[in-house]
């Protein structure tokens, strides 16, 4: 029945072994390599099994203080130090423990919004293609464009818009009044004034003449982008080899996932961000839990503590992730929505609890760990989970 | 004491307490607001009444008649004069005002919304998330009707003045109503006048009675005002705050029916509304409150007596005034004053209130302030427990221990006790230690006759009570070698911070250690203390040894490789016994080896000089397991090749047998057992202990100095580098440097000359590098991973370098410049902290005042850094404190929601699993190899292999022989 060269006796005795498929089948790559006996075959499904039994966590292992106990401890060992350039040198990333506290907290916003964008086909080999990405994603003012002016005699402000930077910016408009005539439409509605465009400058004042107002509009003119994405303030092209050969890859400063994911020439299946709550509201609850362990794991790693096994990371992210939102660890989250008062009094805000629970008419049924030591039980896990006793008198084993 | 059935707490109930209930378990109501007579007695009915419990050592309490120690005390309670608002439930009790009708204090919900409000509150109690959202929307909901969907009273709105103030609001007619009509009749710019007769047809009011309102003699009715109010088009009212009293918002909560309470996710079997509003005050027991006699006699009361004498006071004299018909002004300040003191007998923290305070001027800490925070009740005393037979002193390193073992001060031992339960068998022994007294070492301090009493061992009667000493009889003995103990170090960062370790009783007055075991603690000697925990019972002592001894916390779960191993010296010795392979005659090869169990040297490798010799390699090679084959990189550089148990070549150095993932001592531990990797891992620190005696080490200040030449050449890179800097800043002037993308010229200055600076300072440590001899203590060290660092050294002999605060050059200080030894803005390399001196030579002044910046810096960052990971770790262990693996291979929390569904996506444990290394736990191909080559010694190891027997895991250490006798390697 399978595709490897072993005997039926082999296969029945391999397949009855208590191991995982992948197991079984490297088992059957090894026996067919190999010029075995049944007996031979036996004996080293046996041991593997063994291995296999040894390799695996004990039940009622504890392990979820286990991880936090991995995680935690070499929080001790990380900097504070808060900006550091983590890959990209132009880009500043919050690293160390305040990142790591940031993701554990499950903040709205991280302190240093970022996204890696990869790019798609030819976007990806081609500089100036790429380049037509980063003008869709990186926000554009009007200031960037040109000089503005005020002439205070007309009640006009006076946008002189560089042609060079329009060629540069839009190498396939032939004529750069044509962008200058979009922008001028963008001015109209997003200021809603009227403006006069004469090639390259574009005029536009109060409706009644006041001095207020006219700085008021230089004000508003600053804050208007023409094109490109408000919250990405700057975009860092390198190139970089990938698995997929070298290719031009952008660094964003601030994020809009969702965004990104539609503009043409994004591969939206490499392209991620360091907002898990982003990434949950775009790609849903497992890609945010991938996210929780990716970003922990690159956090810990740029202090050089690459050594914490990701199983620990992976079960932190599944018990922020395990009521199909991002809950944070702490008393907002998963602390906060425990079903014993007793653990959430003595987390924190002690007596806010007691008196909801009052008021509730709470009952606690004493099932976890802090609940049990404070009246003095045996906790439920590890050896205080079994229930196993010695028959006394006859020495005799039952079985 | 009474053998009574052990009893369990099954489950808690939270709720609020009646009154009435408050009283049925009151012992005694509480009248006087003294506690002591003049001599010193309680006084009946005063706040210390015997009846309250005791808390003086040999008087019986009036209600239980136990003695002080056994009675819990009893409550009391206080009889208030007029009701009074709990605190905490100020918020609630607003809601709750907010949401029902004043007249029939039903909730202002229609039968559909309530229906649909409680199904909300079932699903959302269901899924176990926060009530809170549901009622606070239902009130909202309830807040909205302008009239009682049942009675059809008009609503008014609730104020609330924090703390306990509650007012309504209504909109009433405003005194000066006619004036404001008139007002509204006169003509304005876009309107004429408005005759009363116009006014009284449109308002359909009588036009005498216009007449009448407009004179001012009649007050308008409601109908008429809003009448009025619309066709002029004018505001007749002013809001009227009406301030409800305590007693009236009982009656009104008395009055909701529970069916709504429920919608608003009361329990209104627990708790009534009403009884947020207390009647009758509870009077904590003695107990909770002790006084204290002073030094001089005088008794000094808990704060919590302190406050109820308050309350007692104001309490009475609200009574007193009421009876005497005192005016409502002065029992309406008695009240608030009541309520204040009642306030803050609860919680002494809350915002807007002065918080009540001792006469010293200390705010007093009242029932709230006793349960929060880290020492409070909760985290303080019930999360966390005092014990009984701990010890903690100072550890010192003994490296004759083994790395389970601990050195145990016989002072120490005699104080902590193991109950011995005597019977047939251990008669004899159980005499002796009782005969042996409790002052000579291995003896006793107590026994317990088979009747439960229980008695003293003195040096007078313990020969006498030795005779008597009866199979059944418990005696507590003293600890002696072999018992098991367990061992703590905080801060206990990780399960290895806390180990069971084996007795080695000793003279003097710290615990011992074995120094491999310091990695796991992060112990070192420099005055640390550990603690010591003497386990009370078999159950635990098994637990300890089969799951908590050092030799089982071997392999760290953080990183899934050995955490025990060769430090410091250990590594500098292997690297001395193994790099250059030295050579030893037989003296100085059994010598080296005479700690282990090796008594016999193999072949020797030569003959030299007429004389036989054993190699580094050779003597090291004794230490592994016959059959260990193993090939890596050590962090020398050079590669490790092990064949059938020899050293073939290499170093063996940190990455060998260092903690932290010494490769040789993790695979032992892997591949073989714990109790084979314990064996190495003592055998290679006895080994490296007697190497080091033998090479001997040291290191001095001359080790780190460089000749003559080589200084200059260090001199001449710096200068060079100096000028580099002063090129680029030349540049920046002129305006002519090119910025890096994404950076501003300053920054690419300053990022220019950090990389300069830096290149400077390597190139120095190169040129210091270059004249040590590889002999070099200092490069041995760093080089085999023991301690230091090639930069440490570079720091040592060439040049410090630049020092930095918050990643960039020293930049603060004065006006444009960091000292007033500089000129402003001079951008040049030794004005911003580059120390170009070496510590061998010592820093100039300037160099000194930035370099203690730079360590000022590293020093506020680990106080920070303590305190936050400290945070980030507490949360963590809270969060995932209840998960764990089951039978079925699930994690699943205690109330049995599953997490994953095999942890960490595979089931497999991280102790076996190195994270470093990309290698699968089960390595088939290896385990078909050694199935079919048979490499085993004997048919015991085979069956172990094929798991069909155990290695036993309870071993004592000094079951080695007989354990090493079973599998012979």
């Amino acid at each position: 029945m399978t595709e490897y060269d072993v005997s039926n006796d082999i296969e029945a005795i391999v397949e009855d072994a208590d191991l995982p498929r992948r197991l079984k089948d490297e088992v059957y790559e090894t026996l067919a390599d190999r010029d075995v006996t049944t007996e031979q075959a036996d004996e080293i499904v046996q041991a593997t099994v063994a291995e296999y039994y040894n390799s695996r966590v004990d039940p009622l292992d504890p392990v979820g203080t286990v991880s936090a106990q991995s995680i935690g401890e070499p929080g001790t060992q990380m900097t504070m130090n808060t900006f550091h350039y983590a890959g990209v040198a132009e880009i500043d990333v919050t690293q160390g423990l305040p990142r790591l506290i940031e993701l554990v907290d499950a903040r709205k916003e991280p302190d240093t919004p970022m996204m890696t964008v990869y790019l798609e086909d030819e976007f990806a080999q081609n500089r100036e293609r790429a380049h037509e990405v980063v003008w869709k994603i990186e926000a554009t003012k009007i200031l960037q464009l040109g000089d503005v002016s005020t002439n205070v005699a007309d009640m006009l402000v006076q946008v002189a818009l560089n042609e060079d930077t329009l060629r540069e910016r839009w190498p396939t408009v032939e004529d750069p009044v044509e962008v200058a005539e979009e922008i001028a439409a963008t001015i109209e509605s997003k200021l809603g004034v009227e403006t006069r465009q004469r090639g390259l400058v574009i005029e536009f004042g109060p409706e009644q003449p006041s001095y207020r107002d006219l700085l008021q509009l230089v004000e508003e003119l600053r804050e208007i982008v023409f094109k490109g994405i408000e919250e990405i303030s700057r975009v860092v092209i390198r190139k970089e080899e990938t698995d997929q050969g070298e290719e031009f890859i952008l660094y964003t400063e601030g994020s809009a996932f969702g965004d990104v994911l539609d503009i043409e020439g994004v591969d939206a299946s490499r392209t991620t961000c360091n907002n898990i709550h982003e990434i949950h509201r775009n790609l849903g609850i497992e890609a945010a839990r991938e996210a929780i362990i990716e970003e922990t794991m690159n956090t810990l790693e740029e202090q050089g503590l690459d050594d914490v096994n990701i199983r620990h990371l992976m079960l932190v992210a599944d018990i922020m992730t395990n009521e199909g939102t991002i809950e944070s660890i702490g008393r907002h989250g998963i602390s906060g929505s425990k079903d014993s008062v007793l653990a959430r009094a003595a987390f924190e805000v002690t007596v806010s609890h007691l008196l909801d629970a009052a008021i509730h008419g709470e009952i606690d049924e004493l099932d976890g760990v802090t609940e049990n030591v404070i009246v003095g039980k045996p906790i439920k896990l590890g050896t205080g989970d079994v229930n196993l006793r010695m028959t006394s008198g006859s020495g005799e084993q039952a079985d | 004491m009474s053998q009574q059935a052990p009893q369990e707490i099954g489950q808690l109930s939270f709720g609020l307490m009646d009154p009435e209930e408050y009283r049925e378990m009151s012992a005694t109501k509480i009248i006087t607001a003294d506690t002591y007579d003049d001599d010193g007695f309680p006084i009946d009915m005063g706040l210390m009444d015997p009846r309250l419990g005791v808390i003086d050592p040999g008087l019986e309490c009036k209600t239980c008649g136990k003695h002080s120690g056994s009675c819990n005390g009893h409550f009391g309670h206080i009889e208030l004069a007029a009701p009074v608002i709990h605190v905490g439930f100020a918020k609630l009790i607003r809601r709750l005002l907010r949401g029902t009708c004043r007249e029939c204090a039903r909730l202002c919900l229609t039968e559909d919304e309530k229906r649909e409000f409680s199904e909300n509150l079932d699903r959302t109690r269901a899924l176990g998330q926060d009530l809170n959202d549901v009622t606070k929307a239902a009130i909202r909901q309830a807040r909205k009707k302008d009239r009682c969907p049942h009675c059809g009273e008009p609503q008014y709105d609730i104020q609330h003045e924090k703390p306990t103030t509650y007012y309504e609001v209504q909109q009433v007619l405003s005194s000066e109503y006619s004036d404001r009509i008139a007002a509204a009749m006169e003509p304005d710019e876009d309107s004429e006048r408005v005759t009363p007769t116009e006014l009284a047809e449109e308002t359909d009011i009588d036009p005498g009675r216009i007449q009448e309102i407009l004179s001012g003699d009649f007050r308008p009715r409601e109908e008429d005002r809003k009448a009025i109010e619309s066709a002029l088009d004018v505001d007749l009212t002013e809001e009227d705050m009406n301030k409800l009293m305590p007693s009236d918002i009982r009656d009104w909560f008395e009055a909701i029916p529970d069916e709504d309470i429920e919608v608003l996710g009361i329990n209104s079997d627990r708790s009534r509304p009403e009884w947020m509003i207390l009647t009758v005050l509870p009077v904590p027991p003695v107990t909770a409150r002790p006084s204290i006699t002073l030094d001089n006699g005088q008794r000094s009361e808990d704060d919590l007596t302190h406050k109820l004498v308050d309350i007692i006071r104001i309490n009475q004299r609200f009574m007193e005034n009421r009876e005497a018909g005192a005016p409502q002004l002065i029992i309406e300040d008695l009240w608030e004053l009541l309520q204040y003191h009642v306030t803050t007998f609860m919680d002494n923290e809350i915002s807007g209130t002065p918080p009540a305070r001792h006469r010293s001027g200390r705010p007093l800490k009242t029932l709230s302030q006793r349960l929060k925070g880290k020492e409070g009740r909760f985290r303080g005393s019930l999360s966390g427990k005092r014990v009984n037979f701990s010890a903690r002193t100072v550890i010192s390193p003994d490296p004759t221990l083994s790395l389970n073992e601990v050195g145990v001060p016989d002072r120490v031992a005699k104080e902590m006790t193991q109950t011995m339960n005597v019977n047939e068998r251990n008669l004899e022994e159980a005499r002796r230690y009782v005969s042996n007294g409790p002052e000579s070492h291995p003896g006793a301090n107590y026994v317990r006759r088979e009747d439960g009493r229980r008695l003293k061992v003195t040096e007078k009667n313990c020969e006498e009570l030795a005779e008597k000493v009866e199979p059944g009889w418990e005696v507590s003995r003293h600890l002696i070698d072999g018992d098991i103990v367990i061992f703590n170090r905080q801060p206990s960062l990780h399960r290895m911070s806390i180990m069971a370790h084996e007795v080695v009783v000793m003279p003097y007055k710290t615990f011992r250690l074995n120094t491999v075991v310091c990695p796991p603690y992060n112990a070192d000697f420099d005055g640390d203390e550990m603690n010591m925990h003497a386990l009370q019972n078999e159950e635990a002592r098994a637990e300890a040894r089969v799951l908590m001894r050092v030799q089982e916390q071997m392999l760290s779960p953080r990183f899934g490789e050995n955490i025990l191993g060769a430090i410091q010296d250990h590594v500098t010795a292997t690297y001395l016994l193994t790099n250059q392979n030295p050579h030893f005659n037989e003296t100085q090869a059994l010598d080296l080896l005479r700690a282990t169990r090796i008594d016999e040297l193999p072949e020797p490798d030569g003959v030299e000089d007429g004389e036989e010799y054993w190699t580094g390699r050779t003597v090291f090679s004794e230490l592994l397991p016959d059959s260990l084959d193993l090939e890596f990189t050590s962090s020398a550089g050079d590669t490790v090749v092990i064949e059938d148990g020899e050293l073939i070549e290499g170093t063996i150095d940190e990455d060998a047998v260092g903690a932290f993932g010494g490769e040789v001592v993790d695979t032992i531990a892997k591949q073989y057992s714990r109790t084979r990797g314990r064996i190495f891992i003592n055998e290679v620190s006895s080994v490296a202990v007697r190497t080091i005696m033998h090479f001997g080490f040291s290191i001095s200040i001359d080790d780190e100095s460089i000749p003559p030449e080589a200084q200059a050449q260090v001199d001449e890179a710096i200068e060079e580098a100096n000028e580099r800097v002063e090129e680029l800043i030349e540049t920046y002037e002129r305006g002519e440097l090119e910025s890096l993308p994404g950076r501003t010229i300053d920054e690419t200055l300053e990022m220019k000359i950090m990389q300069t600076l830096g290149q400077a300072r390597d190139s120095a440590g190169d040129i210091a590098e270059d004249h040590f001899d590889d002999d070099n203590p200092a490069v041995v060290m760093a080089e085999s991973g023991a301690r230091g660092s090639m930069l440490n050294l570079t720091q040592m002999a060439g040049c410090v370098g630049q020092q930095a605060v918050r990643g960039e050059r020293i930049n603060r200080g004065y006006e444009n410049r960091t000292l007033s030894h500089f000129e402003e803005n001079d951008l040049s390399a030794d004005a911003h902290g580059f120390v170009e001196h070496s510590y061998r030579e010592g820093l100039n002044p300037k160099e000194f005042f930035f370099h203690a910046m730079g360590g000022r810096e590293g020093l506020v960052d680990t106080a920070v850094r303590t305190s936050k990971s400290g945070y980030l770790q507490r949360r963590l262990i809270n969060a995932l404190s209840e998960l764990e693996t089951q039978y079925d291979g699930t994690v699943r929390d205690t109330s049995d929601t599953i997490v994953q569904f095999e942890f960490g996506e595979d089931g497999t444990s991280p102790v076996e699993v190195s994270s470093s290394e990309e290698e699968d736990a089960v390595d088939v191909d290896q385990i078909a190899d050694r199935v079919l080559e048979s490499e085993f010694q004997d048919e015991r190891e085979k069956e172990q292999f094929l798991g069909e027997t155990r290695e036993p895991t309870n071993l004592s250490e000094h079951a080695d022989d007989w354990w090493l006798a079973q599998s012979d390697d």
